[in-house]
């Protein structure tokens, strides 16, 4: 039987992949942000998971406005980086797992979450820049990866409460899966940011690290919290933080907290890590 | 009024914006292609032709008017990707867009970011 052991939340910011993929991480503005990595990729090499599900939202590569899916999972063997208006990201191209992606795919269906199917599509800065930072800058990614998109782009995303089910629903498949498999699962995006507007550059320290503390220990509150509420107080583009509940959602109730990393800023962005382990693991 | 327009300096996209800027977006995807960037590049004027934008969604990207275009229906991990065929990042733009420089931007990012007292709503705002 398969199981999910532990889940990861962290921000995405493209410039943090840039700044790996031009050497930039020991210069005096990165520093602080990369040292604060260290910790959580040693406790991925030793995790050493047989799969990631990777929660992430695509920013108009592999899907734009044409066709907007609300959740979609990658079931392809493998992902390309997409070329975001800069040429790919020089990073290995992402491995999937086609057979547990159509379980997970059917499973989630067959449990009333209405998944769009996607055999064909790039991988963006929302997925690659996670995997850099928990891996490093390896020759290849350490295990297959399965491509979970959500739109947080165009007005209405899910809410917090559908993200944090569909995470529930994400465990039931994974403990439905034959093969001995230990998965991680990942939510990325935030934490506070605005890119747009007059407003650009809000960041809110007080509500990433309540963030932060009440996603382990709390999620609740954050399973209640309206859209408003995240445009208003974590700027617009921080509506990304419901895909952390996603993660949140496919963990026990209680949980270890095992890391905690916060940092401002990545460019325009406030960064955020959290690791939390299943008690039961 | 939406709630959402009680949030200072914030353009929500939303179904109106989305349908608003649908071709305009989409103009911006556009350049996600090496050879439309070149073409884009080559020939500003005549690569906008071939999309149906309105005169101040057209003028706005002709006049590199990064907050123009997000008051036209742009949404910016679109509009972004003009940023990114110009050669600047996103910091660049979100300067320009509120109305600074990127040095002062930066700073007041380094500094800790824009902060969220009086930027709550516009009423708060006052």
């Amino acid at each position: 039987m398969a199981r999910i052991v532990a889940g990861l939340a962290t921000s995405h910011v493209p410039a943090i992949g840039i700044a790996m993929d031009q050497g930039k991480t020991g210069e005096p503005y990165w520093k602080p942000l990369f040292d604060g990595y260290d910790p959580a990729r040693k406790w991925l090499a030793k995790l050493d998971p047989d799969l990631i599900v990777l929660v992430y939202n695509d920013h108009g590569s592999a899907f734009s406005l044409e066709v907007i899916p609300t959740f979609a999972i990658g079931v392809a063997e493998k992902f390309l980086p997409a070329d975001e208006g800069w040429g790919p990201r020089p990073v290995p191209v992402v491995n999937g797992d086609p057979k547990f992606a159509w379980h997970l795919a059917e499973s989630l269906i067959l449990d009333e979450f209405d998944m769009t199917i996607v055999n064909d599509m790039t991988v963006d800065h929302g997925l690659t820049v996670p995997l850099s930072i928990v891996c490093g800058q390896p020759e290849k990614w350490p295990c297959p990866v399965i491509p979970l998109s959500v739109n947080v782009v165009q007005y209405p995303p899910p809410t917090g409460k559908r993200c944090f089910d569909l995470g529930r629903a994400i465990r039931k498949a994974v403990k439905r899966y034959d093969d001995d498999l230990r998965v991680l699962i990942l939510g990325t995006g935030g934490m506070s940011h605005q890119l747009h507007g007059e407003r650009a550059g809000l960041i809110n320290s007080e509500f990433d690290k309540s963030f932060l503390d009440d996603l382990s220990r709390q999620p609740q509150r954050l399973v209640d919290l309206p859209h408003i509420e995240y445009v208003r107080e974590a700027g617009a583009e921080g509506i990304e933080l419901v895909m952390w509940l996603v993660m949140r959602g496919a963990l026990d109730d209680d949980v270890t907290e095992i890391y905690q990393h916060y940092h401002v800023p990545a460019s325009n962005t406030a960064t955020g890590l959290l690791i939390l382990e299943n008690l039961t693991e | 009024m939406n709630n959402f327009d009680d949030i200072p300096g914030t353009y929500l996209f939303d179904k109106d914006r989305c349908h608003e800027g649908y071709h305009f977006n989409m103009f911006c995807k556009s350049l996600t292609e090496p050879k439309n960037r070149d073409d884009f590049k080559a020939n500003e004027e005549g690569y906008l032709d071939n999309w149906q934008l309105t005169q101040s969604q057209r003028q706005s990207v002709l006049d590199r008017d990064w907050l123009g275009m997000i008051k036209a229906g742009g949404n910016i991990y679109y509009t972004s990707k003009i940023a990114a065929t110009d050669g600047h990042s996103f910091q660049y733009i979100a300067a320009l867009m509120s109305g600074t420089t990127e040095n002062e931007y930066r700073k007041m990012m380094v500094d800790g970011g824009r902060s969220i007292e009086g930027n709550r709503s516009l009423s708060e705002k006052g």
